[in-house]
C-alpha cells in the first residue's frame, strides 16, 4: 500500500466512523507528545546540573567573569582538573577510598545476608522485638549517636574485657584508625545496614521453602543448606547491597568526618566537603592572607571536584544499573 | 524413619516381655516369702512381698529402656541423618541456629547503638566538662533552669525555628515526593521508544543526591552568601513568579495555591529525592496484571473507575513503604538546617549536652511522626499474597 493509499482508506474508515477515529487518533497523538515533553523535561531538570558542571570546569578563571558565556566555554582549559587532583592529592586519596568502600561494602554485604537469612526462615523468641530493632536502627539520626560513638572508641572496651587482658584496666584508644568502623559494619551498625537487612530478608523470604526442604531431607545441616542451596540464588541480591554500600561508603561524610581524621586517613568525601576551604587556604598561603578567592572561581574548583568524584560511581552505576533497580523493585514487594 | 519404627516397636515388645517374666519370676518369689514367713502376719508378707515386686518390675523398667536407648544408639549409627527424636528438639535447634544468623545484629545494636543511644541520653541530662581525664558529667536534671532541655526549647530560638521549620518541610516535601514518585512511576509503566534511558536516567539521583553531595552547596561558606543574595533580591521575575502573583490575588483557595506553588518550586529537590521511590511504585505497578483492567474495561470501567477500584487497594501496600521510606529519608537527610546547626553545635561550640539534647528530642520526634502516619496507612492495606 502505498503512502496515498493508506491516507485514503483512514479518511474513509473515518467518515464511517462518524469523526471518532480522526478524535482517537488526535487524542493519543497529542498525550504521546505532551508526554514526551514532560518526560524531556524531567530528565533534562536532573542531568542539567551535572552537564552545567562539566561546562563550567573546562572554562579558564576569565571566562567565569564572563556574563556573555553561559554554559559553552570560550577558552577550553582543564586548568581546574589540575588544580582539583592537586587538591584530593590524586591517586593515594582515590586508592584509600576505593579499598575502604569496598572492605566496608564487602563486611555489610556479608553480615546482612546473614542476618537478613535469620529473619526471613528461622522462628526464635523475640523475633519480631528484634526487627523492629532493625527499623529503629534506621531511623536514629546518625547525629544522635556520632559524640558517644567517637569517646566510646577512645577508650573501647566490651564490659571490661580488654582492660583486664592488657592488666593497664583501660580500654584500647582506637580514634583515628578504621577498625572501630569496620568492626560496626562487621555487626550490621554501620550506615544503612537496616536496609541492607530488610532488602535480604525480603528476598529469602521470596524463595521457595521447597529448596531447604529438599536438602534437609536429602541430609544437608543448616550451615551447608545456607551456604551451597541459598547463598548461590541470592548472589544478584548480594551484588546489590554491594553496589549500594559502595556508592553511599563513597559519599559518606558524616562517619568518615568522625572515624577517619582529614590529615591522616585522606578520603574522597572528606576531601571534596572541604574543597573550597582547601583552596581558599592553598591561595592564602601563595598570595598572601588578604587575598579573597572569588566565588565563581570556588564554584569551579567545587564543581570540577564533584565531576572528579562522581566518575567511578557513574561507571558503575551504567555497568550495573540494572541490579540497582531490581534489588530495590524485587525488595518492595509485599511491603 | 520406617526401619527406626519397626527398631522401635521390637523394643517395646522386648520390654513387655521382660515386663511380663519378671512379675511372673515376682509372683513366685511372693509365694516363696508367704510360705517362708506364714508365721508373720499376712498383711505384713503381702506389703513386702509388694515391695519385692516393685523393686524387680522397676528393674525390668530400666532395663528395657537402656535395651530401648541401645537400640537407638544402634539405629543412629546405621542411619546417622535421620532426624532426632522428632519436633520439639528440632524447634528449638532451629531457635538457636536463628539466634546464631543474627547474632551480629544483636551485637552491633547492643554495642553500637543502644550504648551509644544511652550515652547521649546521660550527656543530655547532664552537664559535660571536659577534663584531663576525658570527660566527666555532673547531673542537671531534665526540666529546670539550666537544664540543656531547658535551655534549648527556651533560649535558643534557633533550634526552635528550624525545629519548626523541618516540620513545615516535611509537609510540603513528604505529599510531594508522594505524588511525584506515583505520577512518574504511571508514566514509566508506559510503553515508549526509549523507556530504558529514561528510566536510568530517573533513578541516578539515588547516587547524585547522597552523602557528601547532597550538602555540598549548603555547607559552603563561600558559595552559600551568594544563593541567599539571590534569593533575598527579587527584581528578577519569571513565569512561575508572575504566575504566582496573579493565583495570589484571589481571595479565596489563596492558602492551597500557596501550597502547590510552593511543592512546584521545589520541584528539583523533589525529583531528586525520589528516586527510590518511584522504582519501589513502579514494582507494584508491575505486579498488577493486566488481566484486571481488561475485565474491568469489558464490565465499562472508566480509567477513573478503575484507577480507585484496582490501582489504589493493589499499590496501598507500597504506599506505606514509601511514606515510611520517605521520612526516614527526609529526617536523617544531613543537609537540613537543624543538622547543619547540630553539628555547628558539636563540632565548633563543643556542647555536648545540648546536642544531645537536640538530637534527643528531634529523635522523639522522628519516631513520633514514623509511628502515628504508620498507623494511619497501614489501615486497610491489602496485601497480595
Amino acid at each position: 500500500m502505498t503512502r496515498a493509499e493508506r491516507r485514503k482508506a483512514f479518511w474513509d474508515r473515518n467518515r464511517k466512523s462518524g469523526g471518532y477515529l480522526l478524535r482517537k487518533r488526535t487524542k493519543s497523538v497529542l498525550f504521546r507528545i505532551g508526554r514526551a515533553i514532560l518526560l524531556f523535561g524531567l530528565c533534562f531538570l536532573i542531568i542539567q546540573p551535572l552537564i552545567q558542571k562539566l561546562c563550567v570546569s573546562f572554562m579558564t578563571e576569565m571566562d567565569l567573569y564572563d556574563t556573555t558565556i553561559v554554559s559553552v566555554p570560550r577558552h577550553f582549559s582543564t586548568q581546574a582538573y589540575t588544580i582539583t587532583w592537586r587538591l584530593y592529592k590524586g591517586i593515594p586519596t582515590f586508592v584509600r577510598s576505593l579499598c575502604l568502600s569496598a572492605g566496608v561494602a564487602l563486611l555489610q554485604m556479608l553480615s546482612c545476608t546473614l542476618v537478613g537469612y535469620g529473619f526471613a526462615r528461622y522462628k526464635f523468641p523475640l523475633k519480631k522485638l528484634l526487627f523492629g530493632c532493625v527499623i529503629l536502627t534506621l531511623i536514629v539520626p546518625p547525629t544522635t549517636i556520632i559524640t558517644p560513638l567517637f569517646l566510646y572508641f577512645g577508650d573501647f572496651d566490651i564490659f571490661g574485657i580488654i582492660g583486664k587482658i592488657t592488666g593497664s584496666g583501660k580500654g584500647l584508644n582506637l580514634q583515628g584508625k578504621a577498625l572501630p568502623y569496620l568492626m560496626m559494619c562487621a555487626t550490621c551498625a554501620g550506615y544503612k545496614a537496616g536496609l541492607y537487612i530488610y532488602m535480604m530478608r525480603q528476598h529469602f523470604r521470596n524463595e521457595p521453602k521447597e529448596l531447604e526442604e529438599a536438602a534437609y531431607v536429602d541430609g544437608c545441616g543448616r550451615l551447608r543448606t545456607f551456604f551451597q542451596i541459598l547463598l548461590p540464588g541470592a548472589r544478584p541480591m548480594m551484588v546489590s547491597c554491594f553496589l549500594f554500600a559502595f556508592v553511599w561508603q563513597w559519599t559518606d561524610q558524616i562517619y568518615s568526618r568522625i572515624f577517619f581524621p582529614t590529615n591522616t586517613w585522606d578520603l574522597v568525601s572528606t576531601k571534596l566537603f572541604n574543597i573550597v576551604n582547601l583552596f581558599d587556604g592553598e591561595n592564602k598561603a601563595r598570595f598572601g592572607m588578604g587575598y579573597v578567592t572569588q566565588t565563581a572561581y570556588a564554584n569551579q574548583i567545587q564543581a570540577t571536584g564533584s565531576l572528579v568524584a562522581l566518575i567511578p560511581l557513574l561507571v558503575i552505576y551504567v555497568v550495573a544499573q540494572k541490579s540497582f533497580v531490581e534489588s530495590i523493585s524485587q525488595s518492595g514487594i509485599k511491603g | 524413619m520406617e526401619s527406626e519404627k519397626t527398631v522401635l516397636d521390637n523394643v517395646g515388645e522386648a520390654a513387655e516381655t521382660m515386663t511380663a517374666a519378671a512379675a511372673a519370676e515376682a509372683e513366685e518369689v511372693k509365694e516363696e516369702v508367704m510360705d517362708v514367713l506364714s508365721e508373720t502376719t499376712e498383711e505384713a508378707a503381702e506389703v513386702a512381698a509388694d515391695e519385692v515386686v516393685e523393686e524387680i518390675a522397676e528393674e525390668a523398667d530400666a532395663e528395657a529402656e537402656a535395651a530401648a536407648a541401645a537400640a537407638v544408639a544402634i539405629n543412629r549409627k546405621q542411619y546417622p541423618s535421620a532426624p532426632r527424636k522428632k519436633s520439639k528438639n528440632l524447634a528449638r535447634g532451629n531457635a538457636i541456629a536463628g539466634f546464631l544468623f543474627v547474632l551480629p545484629f544483636i551485637i552491633g545494636f547492643l554495642l553500637f547503638l543502644v550504648y551509644p543511644l544511652g550515652m547521649s541520653l546521660r550527656m543530655s541530662v547532664s552537664k559535660v566538662s571536659a577534663t584531663s581525664n576525658g570527660l566527666t558529667f555532673s547531673s542537671v536534671g531534665f526540666w529546670k533552669p539550666g537544664s540543656n532541655f531547658y535551655k534549648i526549647f527556651r533560649d535558643e530560638k534557633d533550634f526552635i525555628e528550624a525545629f519548626v521549620n523541618e516540620l513545615k518541610r516535611m509537609l510540603l516535601f513528604v505529599p510531594g515526593i508522594l505524588v511525584f514518585s506515583f505520577f512518574m512511576a504511571t508514566l514509566l509503566n508506559q510503553e515508549f521508544k526509549g523507556r530504558a534511558a529514561v528510566r536510568a536516567i530517573y533513578f541516578l539521583p539515588v547516587i547524585l543526591a547522597s552523602g557528601v553531595f547532597l550538602g555540598i552547596d549548603a555547607n559552603n561558606p563561600l558559595i552559600s552568601n551568594v544563593k541567599e543574595a539571590m534569593r533575598a533580591d527579587n527584581s528578577f521575575s519569571n513565569i512561575t513568579n508572575t504566575l504566582e502573583k496573579i493565583l495570589l490575588t484571589g481571595e479565596t483557595g489563596n492558602k492551597f495555591f500557596q501550597y502547590v506553588i510552593d511543592i512546584v518550586g521545589q520541584v528539583y529537590d523533589i525529583a531528586m529525592a525520589s528516586g527510590i521511590q518511584i522504582i519501589v511504585f513502579l514494582s507494584g505497578l508491575q505486579t498488577i496484571p493486566p488481566s484486571m483492567y481488561e475485565a474491568a474495561k469489558m464490565e465499562g470501567c472508566t480509567g477513573w473507575e478503575s484507577f480507585w477500584k484496582i490501582t489504589w487497594p493493589l499499590i496501598k501496600a507500597m504506599v506505606l513503604v514509601n511514606i515510611v521510606y520517605t521520612l526516614i529519608d527526609f529526617f536523617t537527610r544531613t543537609d537540613s538546617a537543624l543538622m547543619t546547626l547540630i553539628s555547628d553545635t558539636l563540632l565548633i561550640r563543643f556542647e555536648y549536652g545540648k546536642v544531645a539534647a537536640m538530637s534527643w528530642s528531634y529523635f522523639i520526634v522522628i519516631a513520633a511522626v514514623l509511628g502515628v502516619s504508620a498507623l494511619i496507612f497501614s489501615r486497610g492495606v491489602y496485601y497480595n499474597d
